[in-house]
């Protein structure tokens, strides 16, 4: 197995009209000039044509990762369809969260998203109506949930009209960050939560009216 | 050489050309160089092991009318149309340009004009073998220059029949020709008539039927066939053979067999014109030569410095990208085997005498035996002046056959694959070897080439060099083995993707390092297996991911099965404990579903991996 210890998860169902996404994800395969990298990147629509995913595999490697990342762009307010396949097989009932369910605790999850509408869309008085901000719980609780830490995210907006130097200044703290984690300024001040007690008989076929 | 020995006239021939060509090949002086150093060392005034030359001319002359045949499959009747301006009018620039200069030249340099016109027509031939012979060694056909360079030749064929015809006329002393021009002229156009009709509605189904008797030497002697009855009709006419032969090609071209015949008849070329340079080396007359150096000299020099001027304005004037020009100039400056025949027939017919007949025809064999070490000097010095810009545009365009996919086969399982393909802007080239296969599809529109895909020459001129991936689709198993040995080992750059036949098959394709394979049933099985878990009620969500399951499991086994293809006793255990595994691993996550089934009453037989938290 390779060795590494930041895990990228990339999906975008349409890599080959990708601007951004898919320069961050080659970026991230390119190993820094003074040292070998340390960086694993999945491309799930690449690995997981059919939807089939190797859950046994998946979870291998995230045993060995200390930062998982999350890069993908958001659609309808959330991931592609492929990553929450991915979050809804590998993050398993007993393995990433419940009773025994500590594969994932003490590691950092960091979402590194892109947004076709601008900033400034993300706002009671437009079109999308909230605050960006609004729309993480998910990916926090999850985090928390398995016991990880949910890093700041490192969010573009209006990735469709986003010129050439904004890209590329984008792309070079995405670059900066991975290749010096952990040693961020901030990671010390964020506590990791515990995740509350999942009980035995929370899963939903144990409920009686499921 | 003692008659009826001809097996000591073939061990000398082969012989010949086996030592001096590889040697020619090795100084860096090509093969051409080679057959004619070896026709000397073997001639009259060499080794003396063949005395008579000219038997071997006549006879290997049948090459020149191969290659242009050969030249005629590649170039599609429409190609052709377009080429009428630089046959007709460049081509008639150059020969009649050059013969009026040398014949003038001639009369004021004191020569009888009868002599004059006879030398000057034959010296403004050039020779079509070595100018073609070059142009296809160095891939320069399909350039500007290798374009003019046939057009040229093309003409000059064209115009031998009315100027060997002619020549007799020039004979005061002699009577006049019988009258009855306008009968042999009906009976040309006849000839021609018959071979353009021929050649459009009986060949190719005549092709068809004998490719269905499926024996591959059948076909060859076919394809040898063609070309000789071609030429003969043309012959009993009084027609250039060379000159059948290519309108023969030419309405071949849009044909499917266009490659096979290509493959087939080239060899059979190759060594002709190989045999006929050698008779051209032999037939030099070192007497002739000897007895007056100065004058051959003056001759050569002097009608080559002459064509060679009017071809330089050809070329500035067509024009000619600056760096094809030498090549276009030294190709068609040398004289060529119709100046042979002119000289030969204005002998017979006494309008020219015997000497002078024979020093003209050392002229120009020697100006055939220049011209290669002519452009051996000329790649030495000349065209390292336009280096840079020539290698990489003659690259491209030197390439005619680029897709970059080749489908082998082209039956149940390549057709899918190729009209996906077609859907997506993709057209492969396709080659199948069912004739009836072949008319089918082309009745839907589809341009399949007939052609055996395990034969390295035929992939090559499919594009197997500069194609991407290989679709192998053969259903034979020998064959498709055989090609995707071939295709390994002669193409390590080509991307092979197989159908697979079955799970020996694979093995086998597995061991020539191809990995990129489907069984062809496995999927459509599978799907018929989903199907049956959905009629028995399974969810077809979940028939879906356990067919896919099932799928990769067993592509695993597979190739885990692999290396123990040999030990059947290993491969029946590999197997069996596969199956087990999956069978056990199936049959735990069902377990699991039904306990919790029973336990909550959850009531589908739900994802067996859990259900995310909500």
């Amino acid at each position: 197995m390779p060795s590494f210890d930041v895990l990228v998860i990339t999906a975008h169902p349409q890599m080959e009209q990708s601007r951004i996404n898919r320069r961050l994800m080659h970026a991230a395969r390119k190993p820094p000039a003074d040292r070998p990298s340390g960086v694993l990147v999945r491309d799930l629509y690449s690995l997981y044509p059919d939807y089939l995913i190797d859950v046994a595999e998946e979870q291998a490697l995230l045993l060995q990762a200390k930062l998982i990342v999350w890069q993908h762009p958001i659609q309808w307010y959330s991931m592609p369809p492929l990553m929450k396949l991915w979050v809804d097989e590998v993050l398993a009932f007993g393995w990433a969260y419940g009773p025994g369910g500590t594969a994932l605790r003490g590691k950092d999850l960091w979402l590194v998203a892109t947004t076709g509408g601008p900033q400034d869309s993300y706002h009671p008085d437009s079109y999308n109506r909230y605050f960006f901000d609004a729309f993480l719980p998910p990916y926090e609780q999850t985090a928390t949930l398995c016991g990880m830490r949910f890093l700041p995210p490192l969010l573009l907006h209006g990735a469709h009209k986003a010129d050439e130097a904004e890209v590329n200044a984008h792309l070079e703290v995405y670059l900066q960050r991975l290749h010096s984690y952990p040693h961020w300024p901030e990671l010390d001040e964020l506590l990791y939560k515990l995740p509350g007690p999942v009980p035995e008989d929370a899963r939903p076929e144990e409920d009686e009216v499921a | 050489m003692e008659h009826g020995s001809w097996l000591s006239g073939l061990l000398v021939y082969l012989a010949a050309a086996v030592l001096a060509v590889p040697l020619a090949k090795y100084l860096g002086l090509g093969s051409i160089i080679g057959y004619l150093a070896g026709g000397i060392l073997i001639g009259p005034w060499g080794l003396k092991l063949v005395t008579n030359p000219q038997d071997i001319l006549h006879f290997s002359e049948f090459g020149v009318v191969l290659m242009l045949f050969l030249v005629g499959l590649e170039l599609e009747p429409r190609r052709l149309w377009s080429l009428r301006k630089p046959i007709f009018g460049w081509g008639s620039v150059q020969l009649f340009g050059s013969a009026a200069l040398l014949c003038g030249l001639a009369v004021l340099a004191g020569l009888d004009w009868r002599i004059a016109l006879v030398a000057a027509l034959g010296l403004a031939m050039s020779s079509t073998a070595i100018g073609l012979g070059v142009l296809n060694e160095r891939s320069l056909m399909p350039t500007t220059s290798g374009q003019s360079v046939l057009s040229v030749a093309l003409l000059q064929d064209v115009a031998a029949i009315p100027i060997l015809a002619l020549l007799p006329l020039l004979a005061t002393a002699h009577e006049k020709a019988d009258g009855n021009g306008w009968l042999s002229a009906a009976k040309a156009l006849g000839v021609i008539a018959a071979i353009v009709l021929g050649g459009r509605l009986l060949i190719r189904p005549a092709l068809r039927w004998i490719a269905n008797s499926r024996t591959p030497e059948i076909f060859t002697a076919a394809s040898l066939l063609l070309v000789v009855a071609t030429a003969a009709l043309m012959q009993t006419v009084g027609l250039s053979m060379a000159l059948g032969a290519f309108l023969a090609g030419v309405l071949l071209a849009e044909s499917e067999y266009r490659r096979e015949l290509e493959t087939d008849i080239e060899p059979f070329k190759g060594l002709l014109l190989g045999l006929f340079f050698i008779a051209v080396g032999m037939s030099i007359d070192f007497a002739v030569v000897l007895a007056k150096p100065l004058l051959i000299a003056g001759v050569v020099i002097g009608f080559l410095l002459v064509k060679a001027a009017v071809l330089w304005g050809m070329g500035r004037a067509m024009p000619l990208p600056k760096p094809e020009r030498p090549v276009f100039i030294i190709l068609l400056a040398q004289g060529g085997e119709f100046g042979f025949v002119v000289f030969q027939t204005a002998a017979q017919a006494g309008v020219i005498d015997a000497p002078v007949s024979s020093l003209l025809v050392a002229a120009v064999a020697i100006s055939m035996l220049v011209t290669p070490l002519l452009l051996v000097a000329a790649d030495k010095w000349l065209i390292p002046l336009f280096a840079g810009q020539t290698r990489s545009q003659l690259d491209e365009i030197s390439e005619p056959q680029n897709q970059p996919v080749i489908i082998a086969g082209f039956g149940r399982y390549g057709q899918v694959v190729g009209r996906m393909l077609y859907a997506n802007g993709i057209h492969p080239t396709v080659l199948d070897t069912d004739a009836d296969q072949i008319e089918a599809m082309r009745r839907f529109g589809w341009r399949v080439f007939y052609g055996d895909a395990t034969r390295l020459d035929l992939m090559r001129t499919a594009g197997a060099a500069s194609a991407k991936v290989l679709v192998l689709a053969i259903d034979d198993v020998a064959q498709s083995v055989a090609t995707a040995k071939m295709v390994r080992e002669n193409f390590p750059d080509l991307t092979i993707v197989a159908r697979a036949r079955n799970v020996q098959h694979a093995f086998d394709l597995l061991e020539l390092g191809v990995t990129l394979f489907e069984r062809e049933t496995m999927d459509s099985a599978l799907m018929s297996a989903r199907t049956v878990l959905e009629q028995l009620g399974w969810e077809r969500h979940q028939a879906r991911t356990l067919a896919l399951r099932f799928r990769r499991h067993n592509v695993e086994m597979l190739l885990k099965m692999a290396p123990h293809r040999k030990d059947a006793d290993k491969l029946l255990a590999a197997a069996k404990q596969g199956r087990q595994q999956l069978e056990e691993q199936f049959a735990q996550e069902r377990e699991e579903a039904a306990k919790r089934q029973l336990r909550g009453g959850w009531t589908d037989a739900d994802d067996t991996r859990g259900t995310p938290p909500a």
